[in-house]
């Protein structure tokens, strides 16, 4: 009786631990921002992800963008930071990323999909590890509001127009239709890069290390000064903030007060939902000049982080977000230009986009062929983040009349050089 | 009716034990160690056990991360923990101080820490000598016997309840482009003003919303120290056919100087800590017009991957320097009120 009373009680024992172990739940957390709805979808795909593996639990932590461009860097340096993040400043974290090609299913078929974007997000010097992948490739472009066009009566520049062609038809529509925004422009070097470049700069001297100020780069900031002079552009963007402070001109755009905005693909699923059938806006190709027609490629990544303590469940993750039938759902849906070969080439169904949101994914697309090595060099660069610093906070001084666009020149490349080698120094 | 007032009473009282109870447990459970640790290290020495708390407090909170932010700011690098970054000495302290002159922040290598304190200081004078007498005015009027006088008293001190973001988002919806104050002027016939890209407006509307976010605190210590005036003095000047002029230069003035002082010194701190209400509304802009001290300290560290924490972190003991000398003022000011 005493035996079979023992035997009863182990074999309690061992089905609850046995249920124990499988109920065990690895509980991951993940850093989102979004611009538009894709922490929606994400969310409905995480929820397919855990049904079927019910010992993960992904917790999304929805956080603005200025908290992932600010506080997760100090996080992730003290070594708090979560197990996966979305970042766009991939160069930047790139130092505590996990490198998941051990860990991964199929690391070819991560290369095969990912690998040009892959070393946006390695660390210097590291050209094998696969540190995650990009939840959306980007590229800046301007969108125009064309109702506003023929409404002025003014005809639209064709694609390979300079950027002095459509400020003169800007400022022209402006001045007819009362828009208090000819042209509007992201307050944001990222954004004052492609057309940089496209006038002529060089960015990199011989040797590959920055050398900002060249004829190039000062032809384009002498036209955005000139235009904040002459009311092409409003001082309100550039000119009203300080450092480098971000400052877009959506919900201008939004409500018709912009003839050209000059910001980038990702606005694609916000002007889609929020503008409707109030206007016709438009993608139109990058203005050109004698460096090219570019604009600046980036986007946002999802990349795990090395901190985490759980890197197999990490990957297990990635690995299903990563795959070309979520991700080809998840592009669709949030309206994003696809960082996956694969389905690039295949090109992207997008369901619920209006036509005026296709045509502008179309053109983005299209715009994809025109990046400059140049500007992709300068996508990859790891402080490329300080570069883009330097130009608008000294740039803004100008234009607010502080100080004078030949004291800026000066004052943006030693900023820059000073914040290298500070970054630098070990 | 006195049975009500005898039940409502008893059950007040009831409330009060209950309330009392856990406290009165608490106080019992610790009596007894308490007089152990008295009758081991003596009655004079107790005084030290109850500040122990209160010491550990600041040591934590304050003493430690001075330390830290000291030690940072003798280090350069982009790590995050003092052991990982290489020792500079006193390289971050020679960049932020290395200018042609210090009245041109143009001739500084970092010019945006010395645009930060020409704006920090700038913006400390207007708004010390505007609240002062803003609030000097107000709390005089508020202490004559004027009607609605609790509610106006109640109006003028809302504004401190409100967080400092909550103030700055209000006045830069009225201030915008599209705001309700363009609405106005554009209704009125006049054409609208772009208040946040002329360095003038956008540092006129900094102080002014600082002050009047604020002023309901100095309002109110000038206001009790008006009160604490002995009513008699008042008498005996309207006995002598004093004219009020006189009354308030010779009588209220002096007297109330002391909380003057106090208000002046206060808000002279308060100047100089600046920074989330400008931050929110004027971000800085333009340019740097309205740039604070430790919005760029703030900037320095944190903001756009800079994080250049060591030069931050030098640029906050020379910051705190300042505080320190400005806060042992008003203890001086303090000591002489008391004595």
């Amino acid at each position: 009786m005493i035996k079979n009373s023992w035997i009863a009680a182990v074999a309690l024992a061992a089905s609850l631990l046995a249920t124990a172990g499988a109920q065990a739940q690895t509980t991951l957390r993940m850093a989102w921002y979004s611009d538009g709805n894709e922490g929606e979808v994400l969310l409905d795909l995480l929820k397919r992800f855990e049904a079927k593996n019910p010992d993960i639990k992904v917790i999304v932590d929805q956080m603005p963008f200025k908290a992932i461009s600010e506080t997760l860097p100090v996080q992730l340096a003290s070594g708090q930071g979560p197990d996966m993040a979305r970042v766009t400043d991939l160069g930047g974290v790139a130092r505590y990323t996990l490198d998941l090609r051990p860990l991964v299913q199929d690391p070819a078929y991560w290369e095969k999909n990912f690998g040009p974007f892959l070393e946006w997000m390695r660390p210097e010097g590291d050209k094998t590890s696969i540190p995650g992948f990009m939840t959306q490739l980007t590229i800046t472009g301007p969108f125009v509001n064309k109702t506003l066009f023929e409404q002025a009566g003014v005809a639209m520049p064709g694609p390979k127009a300079s950027w002095d062609d459509w400020a003169k038809a800007a400022k022209a529509v402006a001045g007819k239709v009362q828009a208090p925004f000819p042209i509007a422009m992201d307050r944001s070097g990222h954004r004052f890069f492609g057309p940089a470049i496209s006038e002529g700069a060089k960015i990199f001297d011989a040797s590959g290390e920055p050398d900002l100020i060249d004829d190039g780069f000062k032809v384009m900031a002498k036209k955005v000064y000139d235009w904040h002079a002459s009311g092409v552009m409003s001082k309100e963007l550039w000119g009203s903030v300080s450092g480098a402070a971000y400052r877009g001109a959506n919900d201008e755009f939004k409500n018709a007060q912009v003839v050209m905005y000059m910001s980038g693909s990702w606005q694609i699923a916000q002007f889609d939902k929020t503008i409707g059938n109030a206007f016709d806006w438009v993608a139109v190709p990058n203005p050109c000049g004698p460096g090219g027609c570019t604009g600046m490629p980036g986007g946002a990544g999802l990349v795990a982080i090395k901190t985490t303590k759980d890197p197999k469940a990490v990957a297990r993750v990635m690995d299903y977000l990563a795959s070309e039938e979520v991700l080809r759902e998840f592009y669709g849906r949030s309206l994003f230009v696809p960082g996956h070969l694969g389905l690039s080439a295949q090109g992207i169904d997008y369901p619920g986009a209006s036509p005026l949101a296709k045509a502008a994914l179309g053109v983005f697309a299209g715009e994809v062929k025109g990046i400059t090595p140049l500007a992709n060099k300068v996508k990859t660069y790891p402080y490329n983040q300080l570069l883009f610093n330097a130009a608008i906070s000294r740039l803004g001084q100008s234009i607010s009349g502080e100080i004078s666009l030949d004291e800026a020149y000066k004052r943006i490349d030693s900023d820059a050089k000073q914040q290298i080698a500070e970054r630098k120094k070990k | 009716m006195p049975p009500v007032a005898t039940s409502s009473a008893s059950f007040r009282d009831a409330i009060v034990r209950g309330l009392a109870a856990p406290f009165a447990a608490l106080l019992r459970a610790i009596d007894w160690p308490m007089r152990g640790l008295q009758r081991l290290i003596g009655e004079r020495h107790m005084a030290y056990v109850f500040l122990l708390p209160n010491l550990v407090f600041f040591g934590v909170f304050v003493f430690v991360p001075l330390i830290i932010n000291v030690v940072f700011s003798v280090t350069g690098g982009a790590a995050l923990f003092p052991s990982e970054r290489p020792y500079v000495g006193a390289g971050q302290y020679g960049y932020l101080f290395d200018c042609g002159s210090y009245l041109d922040p143009g001739s500084c290598r970092e010019d945006h820490f010395w645009r930060g304190v020409a704006n920090t200081a700038r913006f400390t004078v207007f708004q010390v000598i505007a609240m002062v007498l803003f609030s000097l005015v107000t709390a005089v009027v508020l202490n004559m016997r004027i009607r609605g006088r609790g509610f106006f008293r109640a109006v003028y001190f809302f504004p401190v309840l409100l967080s400092p973001v909550v103030v700055a988002l209000i006045w830069k919806w009225v201030l915008q482009r599209d705001g309700v104050l363009n609405a106005g002027l554009t209704a009125l016939g006049g054409q609208k003003i772009l208040f946040f890209v002329d360095p003038g407006w956008a540092m006129f509307w900094a102080v002014f919303v600082s002050i009047w976010a604020h002023m309901g605190f100095y309002t109110l210590i000038l206001l009790a120290g008006l009160q604490a005036i002995p009513a008699d003095l008042y008498e005996a000047a309207e006995m002598d056919a004093t004219p009020r002029w006189r009354v308030f230069w010779r009588i209220t003035l002096p007297l109330l100087w002391p909380n003057l002082i106090v208000v002046i010194v206060l808000a002279l701190i308060r100047g100089v800590q600046t920074f989330d209400e400008v931050f929110v509304l004027t971000g800085g802009g333009p340019g740097t017009a309205t740039l604070m001290v430790v919005q760029y300290i703030y900037e320095t560290a944190f903001s756009n991957q800079v994080q250049n924490f060591g030069l931050a972190a030098a640029a906050s003991v020379v910051l705190g320097i300042v505080l320190f000398a400005l806060t042992l003022a008003q203890l001086i000011a303090s000591r002489r009120r008391s004595a």
